[in-house]
């Protein structure tokens, strides 16, 4: 007998349980179960966007790093192609001194050879025109000895009328 | 098929804890005997006149297996302790309709220790009885399990109500604290390894159900292993109750390939008049299930514990104390165990029968494969 109130269910326990279940649900569902859900979605989807949110400055930051890389890239292969021109420039500049530097003293040489033929030419008239002074007084020295006394003048023309014949 | 394999399953379960719980009634109902004979005599007694019945039957003797069933079952007082006339409980409201006298209401320490009756009602085996025979009574008493549903309802709303302002006053950016974070995870689990593995689509609707469910049996489950606790899941009209609710929302919410499937089943026609009625009982077997299932486990572990306990009065010797006070310790522990695990699987189970009757698109693929293979 009392077995079977153990499995005959009660109406008072039936009754009361059904409005206690209606009331629970009711009441914590608007109460309870509404706003801790919301607030664990929100916080999830939060969560959610932060994680995102990351990963995508982690993608900037590598594009970004990449970016740079490219930059530095382009700078470095600028800077070379900057000192490669220099370069460039700079052995022009120096070949064409050197052009410059060779035709001028080529210049200067071919002045200089001309002016030494110039000098030598006005040198040897010069020293022509001595010479020839020189001669003259040299000559009229002689002359001036070998005719300073009478014997020597008659000895002379002794010497020229010698050569001198009276045809 | 529509025969579900869960239930299969757990009817293996549940038939070893029927046998379990039949093994102690058995030997229960032999212990019982006696006290069902004593209660002929009192009634007959009392019927006579002759009072007070209890100073005559007064019982020395503990009859463990009575015990237990009382134990576990709803009553009109909470026992606190002590045995027969000795017993200290608190009194509670007992309202009742009778179709004589209209509603009636007063405190059931009019029953004295329910061998008095008030106004010629009497308490018997806790149904109230009235000495005319032709009257019926509807029992709408706040019983010891009211009393502790209500407990219960009290401790649900102070507990979730206060965490949900938790979240509303610190905001979604701090981390969970307290009991905050104790039950957030639970309710997490039952969002997504109950509600969402086993609904699918649109499975938030039914999360605040399931979520109601769930800790409604949990906190009776362990409010039920205090001492003094009153056994309300372990009692058939509670989980009656929820599994009719369980049954209800299923059904409501079936879609069209739930009905087709079970009016309309992937079969040759000529199976139809065995499967449609299998079928259809099937419809109530799941929920009925769930039911037999919670009152059995609950009932079954407390059932063991008194037993265990009660071996120390069988043997009348304390030398046995160690061994069953070890042994319900080792039960205590499992139950601990069984009331989350109780509560899961009915939220589970539940959750898997909205999933079968909502379920759109599968089941048809699963109609259709069916068709195409015939």
């Amino acid at each position: 007998m009392i077995l079977g109130s153990l499995i005959e269910p009660g109406l008072g326990l039936i009754v009361w349980t059904t409005i206690t279940f209606v009331l629970l649900l009711v009441i914590l569902a608007k109460f309870a179960w509404k706003p801790i859900l919301n607030a664990v979605k929100e916080r999830e989807t939060s969560i959610e966007n932060a994680l995102q949110a990351a990963e995508k400055a982690k993608l900037e930051m590598a594009e970004l790093k990449a970016g740079n890389e490219k930059i530095l890239n382009e700078a470095r292969a600028e800077r070379d192609a900057l000192l490669k021109e220099a370069r460039d420039l700079k052995e022009g500049i120096i070949n064409e001194a050197k052009t410059k530097a060779t035709k001028e003293a080529e210049r200067i040489l071919q002045g200089a050879r001309e002016q030494i033929v110039n000098e030598k030419n006005a040198a040897i008239t010069d020293l022509k025109n001595q010479v020839a002074t020189l001669s003259i007084d040299i000559a009229e020295k002689i002359l001036k000895t070998e005719l300073s006394n009478d014997d020597k003048q008659k000895a002379l023309v002794g010497n020229l009328m010698k050569d001198v014949n009276l045809n | 098929m529509f025969v579900n394999k869960y239930i299969s399953q757990n009817n293996k379960i549940l038939s070893i804890l029927l046998f379990i719980t039949l093994l102690f009634s058995a030997n229960l109902s032999k212990a019982s005997d006696p006290d069902e004979h004593s209660a002929i005599v009192q009634d007959s007694l009392k019927s006579h006149g002759l009072m007070p019945t209890h100073e005559v039957i007064h019982e020395e003797e503990i009859e463990i297996g009575a015990l237990a069933i009382e134990h576990i079952l709803d009553s009109h007082s909470w026992h606190l302790w002590g045995h027969g006339e000795d017993a200290v409980s608190i009194p509670l409201p007992v309202i009742f309709y009778s179709s004589k006298t209209g509603l009636n209401m007063f405190s059931s320490s009019k029953f004295g220790h329910g061998h008095e009756s008030f106004n010629g009602y009497s308490l018997h085996d806790e149904k109230i009885i009235s000495e005319d025979t032709s009257e019926s009574i509807y029992d709408l008493s706040i019983t010891k399990n009211v009393v502790q549903m209500m407990i219960s309802m009290i401790i649900l709303f102070a507990l979730f109500i206060s965490i949900a302002k938790t979240y509303s006053k610190t905001g979604i950016t701090t981390a969970p604290k307290g009991k905050q974070s104790f039950f957030e995870p639970l309710i997490i689990f039952v969002r997504d390894d109950i509600a969402k593995s086993n609904i699918g689509n649109n499975y938030m609707k039914f999360v605040p159900f399931l979520l109601t469910i769930f800790f409604f049996i949990l906190i009776n489950n362990v409010l039920g292993m205090l001492p003094i606790g009153a056994n309300l899941t372990g009692n058939i009209a509670f989980t009656f109750v929820l599994s009719f609710i369980t049954l209800i929302v299923t059904n409501i919410n079936g879609k069209s390939s739930y009905w087709h499937h079970i009016l309309l089943p992937p079969a040759p026609k000529w199976l139809y008049p065995i499967l449609i009625p299998i079928e259809i009982v099937g419809i109530f077997t799941k929920p009925f299930a769930l039911m037999i299932r919670l009152f059995a486990n609950m009932s079954a572990g407390h059932i063991i514990i008194i037993s265990l306990i009660g071996l120390i009065f069988i043997f009348k010797t304390i030398a046995v104390s160690p061994i069953s006070v070890a042994f319900a310790l080792f039960i205590n522990v499992l139950e601990c165990l069984v009331a989350f695990l109780q509560a899961y699987v009915f939220t589970m189970l539940t959750a898997l029968f909205i999933g079968t009757a909502v379920e759109e698109h599968h089941a048809h693929d699963e109609h259709d494969t069916a068709k195409a293979k015939h």
